[in-house]
């Protein structure tokens, strides 16, 4: 395992004319799977495309597996796999045909047949690129970022546009790639793509990086969690806010429907029932609303992600 | 967890082993792609195969423009000769590379162990090929026709290659500067007009002198000029035309070198 940074950003500025993409931000990412998640135009591909050696920095330093994307870029590339947001096959060229030329670039490339089964491209047959599904051609540009057995691969944006079933094999595949100790930045706008993927989260805003850290800490932090139940009404909510602990609340919304909020662990819901049976309520409908990613992100920058 | 993934990949299948493919292999392998690219496509075989094919033959049997002294396939062979190096070095080479670049395919190769460099020598590899073939069937149906050859055997491949080089400068400055769509009509509207401006099937001295002598600069005209020299009057080795398709190709590859955008 790589115990130095697999990727390594510091005040990276991008501007295109006179508008400034990517604003002095700051990205560290380790072995294992980084998301880079934020709203369309916060500047999520810059950073990534700087990475891959697309974009030369107005300002910063970029080091990606410690090189110069652009002054190392030969030693770099063949050790990286890059899966563009849209295009990069000829036309012509069959699904195959382009997967096994993106094979004969590289010295120890995966076996084509089985990463074609793989991913689901053996119908492609002798389609070509131009004329395969958004979903195929997806899963195809994924299929050649991995091809050359790469130490790091960039994904932009791997599942837009996939149907739920490519969605979830895509995942797979990514794990895979972790387990098989391959590290992977993606970039996403989808919550539940960076929850239930990443190790890691840089949420991007503006151009810079505005929180960083696993999904658990990042949900954990900002905004507290919520739990809620109903029984009967006028329940004596002073009282429960005194079996509470100190940092918690409580109200009746509704009557009798009652909100519970702040640090919401097994202790804290044990309190809650234990509470209630004390006095003699059967509390109906309890829920727990974890905070999630999308609450974090609206916190942090009063937006909504989805766009 | 079990050693193998439900989709059925083993444990281990992913691990990383990085690493490029000797140079030459790569080389290899992008220019057989990229030939087998040009010779899939039906517009680029309509311009590189057909139109010479037909124009030689509708031109040597047909008696519709006077080409002069001697039999017409005499002198309508060297200059389809020199259309097929221009329809697959420049116009083929332009429109293939202005929407490799628009569908982002330079672009991911950009990021591929191939190269940039490797990439052009590679299209070049792919180009060369191509024209080989177009030269051995324009040939067989020029020889077919009755054509009767002259000259330096040797002249013959150095004016081509000039004719190349020249060609796809031109070629690649066009593609790599304008959009995908303006490259297609620039470069077929082009071929069009040096079809019938230089020197191809129609022959310079009926244009008026100052139009001819203009005309004669042009790279088709000086390749077809050249290769009439040397297969119609057995002319050693033709330096004008030669120096001036010197000049076109340092030109159109230098500025096509300056001002090539990948993306």
């Amino acid at each position: 395992m790589r115990e130095e940074p697999v990727v390594q950003v510091r005040g990276l500025v991008k501007r295109y004319r006179s508008k400034t993409a990517v604003d002095g931000l700051d990205l560290t990412a380790r072995q294992g799977i980084t998301a880079v998640l934020g709203p369309n135009g916060a500047g999520k591909t810059t950073t990534v495309e700087a990475c891959e050696g697309y974009r030369r920095p107005d300002a910063g330093e970029v080091r990606v597996l410690g090189l110069d994307p652009i002054a190392d870029a030969g030693r770099l590339r063949p050790q990286i796999g890059v899966m563009l947001q849209s295009g990069g096959v000829y036309s012509g060229a069959r699904a195959d045909e382009m997967l096994r030329h993106m094979a004969r670039l590289h010295a120890h490339p995966l076996d084509v047949d089985t990463l074609i089964e793989r991913l689901g491209l053996g119908s492609c047959g002798r389609t070509t690129y131009r004329r395969l599904s958004g979903g195929q051609q997806q899963r195809l540009a994924l299929a050649m970022a991995v091809v050359g057995r790469p130490a790091l691969v960039f994904l932009d944006e791997p599942t837009a546009g996939l149907d739920p079933q490519a969605r979830r094999a895509t995942w797979d595949l990514v794990r895979d790639l972790r387990t098989d100790g391959v590290a992977v930045i993606l970039t996403t706008h989808h919550m539940d793509e960076a929850e239930q993927l990443a190790d890691d989260v840089a949420i991007i805003d503006a151009g810079r990086v505005i929180a960083q850290g696993s999904p658990e800490a990042l949900c954990r932090g900002g905004a507290e969690n919520t739990l809620r139940f109903t029984g009967r009404p006028g329940l004596d909510v002073a009282s429960l806010l005194k079996a509470l602990p100190m940092d918690a609340a409580a109200a009746e919304l509704t009557p009798g429907s009652y909100r519970v909020t702040g640090n919401v662990d097994p202790q804290l819901l044990a309190t809650v029932t234990s509470w209630c049976a004390q006095h003699g309520v059967m509390p109906d409908r309890i829920a727990v609303e974890r905070h999630t990613l999308e609450d974090v992100f609206l916190e942090l920058t009063g937006k909504e992600l989805r766009s | 967890m079990s050693a193998t993934t439900p989709a059925g990949t083993p444990a281990g299948t992913f691990a990383p082993r990085p690493g490029a493919a000797p140079l030459g292999r790569m080389i290899a392998a992008q220019a057989a792609l990229e030939t087998r690219m040009l010779l899939r496509n039906g517009e680029q075989l309509l311009l590189t195969v057909v139109i010479p094919s037909l124009l030689l033959v509708l031109f040597s049997t047909v008696d519709v423009v006077d080409t002069g002294e001697g039999k017409a396939v005499d002198f309508l062979a060297p200059g389809v000769l020199a259309l097929a190096v221009m329809s697959t070095a420049f116009t083929g080479q332009a429109i293939a590379t202005g929407f490799e670049r628009r569908y982002g395919v330079l672009k991911r190769l950009g990021t591929s162990p191939l190269p940039r460099w490797g990439l052009m020598a590679a299209k070049t590899l792919a180009v060369l090929v191509t024209e080989v073939l177009q030269v051995v069937l324009l040939v067989v149906i020029a020889l077919a026709l009755g054509w009767s050859p002259h000259g330096n055997p040797f002249a013959v491949p150095l004016l081509l290659v000039a004719g190349t080089a020249a060609f796809s400068g031109l070629g690649l400055l066009m593609a790599g500067t304008l959009k995908a769509e303006a490259t297609l009509a620039a470069a077929n509207l082009v071929f069009l007009l040096l079809l019938v401006g230089g020197g191809v099937i129609v022959p310079l001295d009926r244009f008026p002198d100052a139009a001819a002598a203009v005309l004669g600069l042009l790279p088709i005209a000086a390749l077809s000029d050249g290769l009439r020299d040397v297969l119609q009057n057995g002319a050693a080795l033709p330096w004008g035309d030669l120096g001036i398709l010197a000049v076109w190709a340092v030109v159109g590859l230098g500025a096509a070198g300056r001002f090539f955008r990948w993306e």
